[in-house]
């Protein structure tokens, strides 16, 4: 975490070196402000420092306020940052909805054409009041209004933070470039009018951000969106079908734009329901599918990713998870689908549900999650969510050396052809494989033999249940034990799963190095089926308690909770739940396990 | 190596599988029958045709025909269709169902799949009511007809399949009878011809819930089996064909409209192969490492 209280200057240098810093821009989302934010996180990326970032966006169709927080550190940063070191604030509503948000000490640079009344008596935070406005509007020429007022601010906050500049000027010029020379031209101007302006005048100190030691060039920034969607690439998708709902989109955005390249389609559907059934065509016919959505189109997807049970057809399926139940917080975080995920369908369902634990896993789980549908031959669930997908983080570029090049296999397939039998794997014989037998497969969603025919009889029934549970619990035993981060026995276990990751492990660290308890965490990323052996973790803590961003429920557990006392029969597992449509703070999960420590 | 072995000749024989579920007496056998006919002309690959089917009485067509198949769920059977025609252009694919199928539960599909202009011929086994869950209203029963959930006759007005196809935007639209084997045959082969989302409404009796529910379109009951006569009608005029589609019922037969418009399996190859030439045909990898090096 970024220390506080460090941002006045001591002794007699007018130079601050930071180490972890929080900026918080708070606007309107018109006013491209993760536009700013997306170029420092780049920046971050580039220069060896480690960067989170958090952005909330209104469900308005344009405006709105918004904001969008950089977390940028020489260290290991987890987590976007509870409070900000510095608040940008653009307009009065910035400032009175934000100002909480900056820790004792810290430096809130407001526009002083908007924001009329700010609390100048409150000493405990350093105010500089700048006329981005007016400024910007100057530079620019009259016809600008106040566009490029975010270019402007983080031309401030490079000649704040000592920046460099020529990394961020090629960053601007390839955001921009694309678009016009026009366009860069203006945001040339407004950058440069932004670094220039005499910050001295009315700031008496400047910052220097220092860099990290592991001085790595291969790193990149994206977002978790981006990241998964590369990930499905990666792991062999060619073909998927979608519906437009937030915050899915932007993968099957890209997926559309990308896919062509590989010789691959992705297909814009009339609704759910045809996204999910044209996913399954695609995947019939052979290859690696994928179909997504968020919590509402997931629902409409369930009847037909019952029949992919049955008829074991592999297929990823995506939950960007955001709040419910129905429309619910479309532009807000939960982590409320894990149950619809794993018994969302009718009858039983037996199916793979994944949820990677940051931007960078995303891209590892999407590429997982391709093998696991194809060597499972079953619906393969990735549960990402809304602060995961908008989220950027820098990280180490993966290997790609074991890249998937699909293949469609349509060998004849000899007389003895079964694809479901009893004693071995699922294989299918896609449409255009020559049966030698003569007799060719029918894929149906109708209980049926080993030969997929279909069959009432009760008895085959339950073998063939049998059959599809027990595919599935052969993954569980050949996961591994999830590590552990800090102590290993102790007083409390904390468990997450997802996105939550971040701030689970900083809480980890406060609670064992200010509280002085002896506390571990796990993380799950393969929830169904969970690895084994966990019993072998929980008999080492005194509680275990389970960090969900979903409602406790009727008895008083999460979702992971609820499934972990299922199998455990574990008194000793609790919950912390809250939805409240943002991530965890970290202090949110460190007073849930220690009231005491914020007795005062 | 011994040489390929010659490809078998397609014959009923080798089509043949399940033998139907339907009851004695039904429509869809008359359909079965020609569509293997047709089959046997065409001669095509055996391993290349692919039958579709969601759920209903006539939506059991996959099991009875002896080839690659997927007995889906119920609407759903044109986008799992759509899936397989766009990724697999070697296939031939053809759609089965029924009038609750196909204009009811999915009656939202066959419009998109329609103004896509998807490349497969869907055949659409109407027998005005449901008779899988024995005796309910569907959406082509005529005002008036007396079912389990219209105890006093159905109030609403059905669907008139041959409009929605046309506004729809089907490319090749037919209509045929089941009792009318030889003129079915000619519709499947013109459909199956035909480049694009081609559709062939057929009138198949339930002989149960429903029995002589096309006796108007059947000279051997009495009726008439009007054809439509395309040296007069334009079957390029899509008014002319909603002029057709207006008549009184039994109405008429034949092609109601037919044009050839770019598929979206034609549309989407352009674009994907415009897209390697552009990417010079690289490699995954090669393109995920150009991805990966732009963002850092």
């Amino acid at each position: 975490m970024s220390s506080s209280a460090t941002l006045a200057p001591s002794g007699n240098s007018d130079v601050i070196d930071l180490y972890d810093t929080v900026i918080r821009f708070a606007g309107n989302s018109q006013d491209g402000i993760q536009t700013i934010g997306g170029l420092l996180a780049k920046l971050a990326g580039r220069s060896s420092r480690e960067v989170v970032t958090y952005m909330t966006i209104p469900s308005t169709i344009s405006g709105g306020p918004s904001i969008f927080q950089v977390h940028l550190g020489s260290g290991e940063v987890l987590s976007a940052g509870d409070e900000s070191d510095f608040l940008i604030a653009f307009y009065q509503h910035s400032y009175d909805n934000h100002i909480n948000s900056l820790k004792k000490g810290g430096v809130c640079i407001y526009d002083s054409d908007h924001v009329d009344s700010p609390n100048l008596d409150n000493k405990d935070i350093i105010h500089v009041g700048i006329p981005m406005t007016s400024t910007t509007v100057e530079a620019m020429g009259g016809s600008a209004r106040d566009r490029g007022k975010n270019i402007f601010v983080l031309g401030l906050v490079a000649s704040l933070f000592k920046l460099n500049k020529e990394k961020l000027v090629t960053l601007i010029e390839r955001q921009f470039g694309r678009k016009s020379e026009d366009i860069l031209r203006n945001a040339m101007v407004a950058f440069d009018t932004g670094y220039a302006y005499p910050i001295g005048d009315v700031m008496t100190v400047g910052y220097n951000l220092k860099k990290g030691s592991d001085d790595r060039d291969d790193r990149i920034t994206t977002d978790g969106n981006s990241a998964l969607t590369l990930g499905l690439l990666a792991g062999g998708v060619r073909y998927g079908a979608g519906y437009p709902i937030t915050p899915w989109s932007p993968v099957m955005e890209m997926l559309r734009t990308e896919l062509p390249k590989f010789g691959g389609l992705f297909v814009q559907c009339e609704d759910e329901l045809a996204a999910v059934s044209m996913a399954l065509g695609f995947s019939y016919a052979g290859h690696i599918a994928i179909t997504g959505s968020s919590g509402p189109g997931l629902s409409l997807k369930m009847e037909a990713l019952s029949y992919a049970t049955m008829a074991e057809l592999p297929l990823v399926v995506i939950n960007v998870q955001r709040g419910g139940p129905s429309t619910g917080l479309p532009t807000s975080v939960e982590q409320s689908d894990l149950m619809q995920a794993i018994y969302g369908s009718h009858g039983d369902c037996p199916r793979i549900v994944l949820a990677p634990k940051n931007v960078e896993d995303c891209f590892y789980i999407g590429r997982e999650a391709c093998q696991l549908a194809k060597e499972y031959s079953c619906p393969v669930f990735v549960l990402s969510d809304q602060a995961i997908s908008s989220r950027i983080e820098a990280f180490q570029a993966p290997d790609l050396s074991d890249v998937v090049e699909p293949e469609l296999d349509l060998s004849p397939r000899p007389e003895s052809f079964k694809p479901y039998p009893l004693d071995s794997a699922t294989r299918h014989a896609p449409p255009g494989s020559p049966m030698e037998g003569g007799k060719y497969p029918v894929v149906t969603g109708l209980e049926h033999d080993e030969w997929g025919h279909p069959s009432g009889s009760p008895e085959l029934h339950a073998k063939m249940n049998a059959r599809r549970r027990e595919k599935i619990k052969a993954l569980g035993d050949k996961l591994p034990l999830p590590e552990i981060y800090g102590d290993t026995n102790g007083e409390v276990l904390l468990i997450g799963w997802g996105s939550t990751w971040g701030p689970i492990r900083e809480a980890t660290t406060r609670l064992r190095d200010h509280h002085g308890l002896s506390v571990g965490c796990l993380h799950l990323r393969h929830i169904n089926p969970m690895p084994n052996g966990m019993e072998t973790i929980f008999e080492k803590f005194d509680r275990i308690v389970c960090i969900e961003m979903n409602d406790e429920g009727l008895y008083g557990f999460g979702q992971l909770a609820t499934l972990l006392r299922a199998r455990y029969a574990d008194p000793k597992i609790q919950s912390i739940c809250k939805t409240d449509g943002l991530t965890f703070k970290v202090s949110e999960i460190v007073s849930g396990i220690h009231p005491a420590a914020f007795a005062s | 190596m011994s040489a390929p072995a010659e490809p078998q000749k397609l014959t009923k024989k080798a089509l043949t599988a399940d033998h139907p579920t339907w009851c004695p007496g039904c429509g869809d056998f008359a359909v079965l029958a020609s569509f293997y006919k047709v089959l046997e002309k065409l001669q095509l690959p055996h391993e290349k045709i692919c039958t579709i089917a969601g759920i209903g009485c006539s939506s059991r067509f996959p099991y009875f025909v002896n080839g690659h198949g997927v007995h889906f769920i119920h609407g759903r059977a044109l986008p799992l269709a759509s899936g397989i025609s766009l990724s697999r252009p070697d296939l031939h694919v053809f759609a089965f169902g029924g009038d609750g199928d196909g204009y009811s539960i999915g009656g939202n599909h066959l419009d998109h799949a329609a103004r896509k202009n998807i490349n497969l011929t869907y055949v659409v086994m109407d027998n005005f009511v449901y008779g899988l869950t024995k005796k309910q209203t569907s959406p082509t029963s005529p005002e008036g007809f007396k079912s389990k959930t219209d105890p006093t006759g159905s109030i609403d007005r059905p669907i008139n399949p041959m409009k929605k196809l046309v506004n729809g935007g089907a490319t090749f639209v037919g209509r045929t009878h089941a009792a009318q084997v030889k003129h079915m045959m000619q519709m499947f082969e013109r459909a199956i011809a035909h480049p694009g989302f081609s559709v062939v409404e057929v009138l198949s009796e339930c002989v149960i819930f429903y029995p002589g529910a096309f006796d108007d379109g059947n000279p051997r009951k009495g009726g008439e089996f009007d054809i439509i006569n395309e040296e007069e009608h334009d079957v390029t005029d899509e008014n002319a064909a909603y002029q057709l589609a207006s008549l009184q019922y039994p109405g008429k037969f034949g092609v109601f409209y037919q044009k050839e418009r770019p598929t979206k399996n034609q549309l989407e190859q352009e674009w994907i192969d415009a897209s390697r030439k552009k990417t010079k045909g690289a490699s995954a990898r090669e393109l995920l490492e150009g991805k990966f090096s732009s963002m850092s």
